[in-house]
């Protein structure tokens, strides 16, 4: 069913965002930790490391497949709890496509930043 | 006074009932009436309300029949949890006041009676009988169904619901969800999709499935510690998204289902078993 | 039917509806982190998105948002995420039926599947707890 397929999905996605947003969280904001043992980088906000990482082939896939993985978790999540309030079938199903189309148009966006700025690398040295 | 050590009649202490009143006919909102109950030994909620109503108020309503907990008509909102009337005494809720609400979740009719209905139609909508394809030997059968001990032990727990709805009273997502299926309908049909005995899953996948069956509960697990018979609807709950995860990914080992018994070959009746005396009342041509 | 009173408990039942177990506000919880994390998710595509701009308009926009203001903000969405990744984690677990026993027959005292895996609850929230408490060390104890 239907349901069940997106469901099994937010599960999932579930898992690969825990991997990966861990990993991001990690280096945003374990940095310090991360100097004590000795695999740091320095600050990574500068934005010469910023643009270091954007330049990286495998950068820009995770990247994809996190924006990709987090948008469908929490927007399903969000339409999960707006279907509990007791609402008329119409609405639930306006609030559905809201979501898929809210969804669809960052994962465009988004795709898009880090593909260009992924080829900015191969223009400027 | 201890009330091991008390005798029968002896009164153990004094409790104030604190009940929520409502009557359609003239109250605009309910309100809560206090009663001074004695306590007897083993005495429980319910005696307490019996005791009110003989004593006290007779205008006092609410619903029990069995008053030993296996008809579940007394569910009611006491001392801060659901729970049936009959089954709890009044001494091990270890409190002098004892506060008794109608059961959340469901309109009130009148003080203490709620209006059960969406618990039977959300019932009903799960199909909780089995369902074969064979509706002739359903029907009229010609053989009992084969079914192992270990095939049992998979749905006899959810077997023993006696349909009180204290889980739906409990459930975070009814009390916000009207379309939300509850606890006590979707364990019923987790246990009819997973007896042995069953050929319905499709026929109940509508329910169980759909954007308000399984994947609206998320585990408060208030349901399976307010059920008054063990029957963890939660279990019930969690492993029906299990075998639909699994189906989803094509990972699903689907079992057939259970046979039907030959019918017996050359039976012969035994002679040594007398034959029964005739009946005293004839019956009715 | 005449005059039914409703007794629908609303949000309040995610809330407050009784003595319950941990778990149901341990849930609501997860939500209310969900939400924030959302929240936080959507303006971040944005923010994160101006680097398409080149580095000059990257530096300004950290500066922007590089005031204690902005700073307390990101680590409430980090104790967010650590709170809602590792009960999720738990949760999955649960959901997909693995830490919760099989059926059986019900005798009285009663066993039940949220009695079984509250030891799971108790290690997965001690586990986000020392998760948050390295995150706040590195946010403002250690000197980068």
């Amino acid at each position: 069913m239907r349901e069940s397929k997106l469901w099994s999905w937010h599960i999932l996605s579930g898992v690969v965002i825990a991997v990966l947003l861990g990993i991001h969280m990690a280096i945003m904001h374990m940095d310090a930790v991360l100097e004590i043992l000795g695999i740091g980088s320095g600050d990574p906000i500068r934005s010469d490391a910023v643009f270091y990482r954007s330049r990286q082939l495998y950068f820009m896939i995770t990247y994809i497949i996190l924006l990709a993985a987090a948008l469908f978790h929490g927007l399903y999540g969000l339409r999960s709890m707006l279907c509990e309030l007791s609402l008329s079938r119409a609405l639930e199903k306006v609030i559905g496509t809201l979501c898929t189309a809210v969804g669809l148009v960052l994962f465009i966006y988004g795709s898009y930043v880090a593909m260009t700025v992924y080829r900015m690398g191969e223009v400027l040295p | 006074m201890n009330p091991v050590q008390a005798k029968d009649s002896e009164i153990i202490k004094t409790v104030i009932y604190e009940v929520l009143r409502y009557n359609p006919a003239g109250d605009r909102s309910p309100h809560i009436e206090r009663y001074s109950v004695p306590v007897t030994k083993g005495m429980t909620v319910l005696d307490g309300l019996l005791w009110i109503k003989e004593h006290k108020d007779p205008t006092l309503s609410w619903r029990s029949s069995c008053r030993m907990g296996v008809c579940g008509s007394c569910g009611m909102f006491i001392n801060g949890l659901p729970r049936l009337a009959c089954n709890n005494q009044i001494v091990h809720l270890h409190s002098d006041r004892i506060s008794i609400k109608p059961l959340p979740n469901f309109d009130i009719i009148r003080d203490l009676v709620p209006d059960l209905e969406t618990l039977f139609q959300k019932h009903r909508a799960v199909k909780p009988y089995l369902i074969r394809k064979d509706r002739g030997e359903q029907d009229h059968p010609t053989g009992e169904y084969f079914q192992s001990q270990q095939e049992l032990m998979n749905y006899i727990q959810f077997a023993y619901c006696i349909k009180c709805g204290l889980c739906l009273s409990a459930c975070p997502t009814v009390a916000t969800s009207k379309n939300y299926a509850g606890p006590q309908s979707l364990a019923q049909g987790w246990r009819y999709t997973s007896d042995s005995r069953d050929e319905g899953a499709a026929e109940r996948e509508a329910v169980l499935f759909s954007e308000h069956g399984v994947y609206r509960c998320h585990f408060a697990g208030a349901c399976s510690q307010v059920c008054p018979k063990g029957v963890d609807p939660a279990l019930a709950i969690q492993l029906a998204k299990r075998e639909a995860f699994f189906k989803t990914f094509g990972r699903h080992r689907s079992r057939p289902s259970a046979s039907v018994a030959p019918p017996v070959q050359n039976w012969v009746p035994r002679t040594d078993i007398p034959k029964a005396p005739e009946p005293t009342v004839k019956a009715k041509s | 039917m005449q005059n039914r009173l409703s007794n629908r408990l609303g949000l309040w039942g995610w809330l407050a509806g009784g003595r319950y177990g941990p778990e149901r506000y341990v849930y609501a919880l997860h939500r209310l982190a969900g939400l924030g994390i959302l929240a936080y998710f959507l303006l971040h595509i944005f923010v994160t998105g101006t680097r398409i701009q080149g580095p000059e308009k990257w530096e300004s926009t950290m500066q922007f948002f590089g005031t204690p203001f902005f700073k307390i903000g990101e680590f409430l969405v980090f104790l967010a995420f650590a709170y809602h990744a590792i009960n999720g984690i738990r949760l999955i677990l649960v959901e997909l039926a693995l830490t919760i026993g099989k059926p059986g027959l019900p005798t009285y005292p009663y066993s039940y599947s949220t009695l079984r895996q509250r030891p799971l609850l108790i290690i997965a929230m001690l586990v986000a707890g020392i998760v948050m408490i390295i995150g706040g060390a590195d946010f403002f104890w250690l000197t980068k």
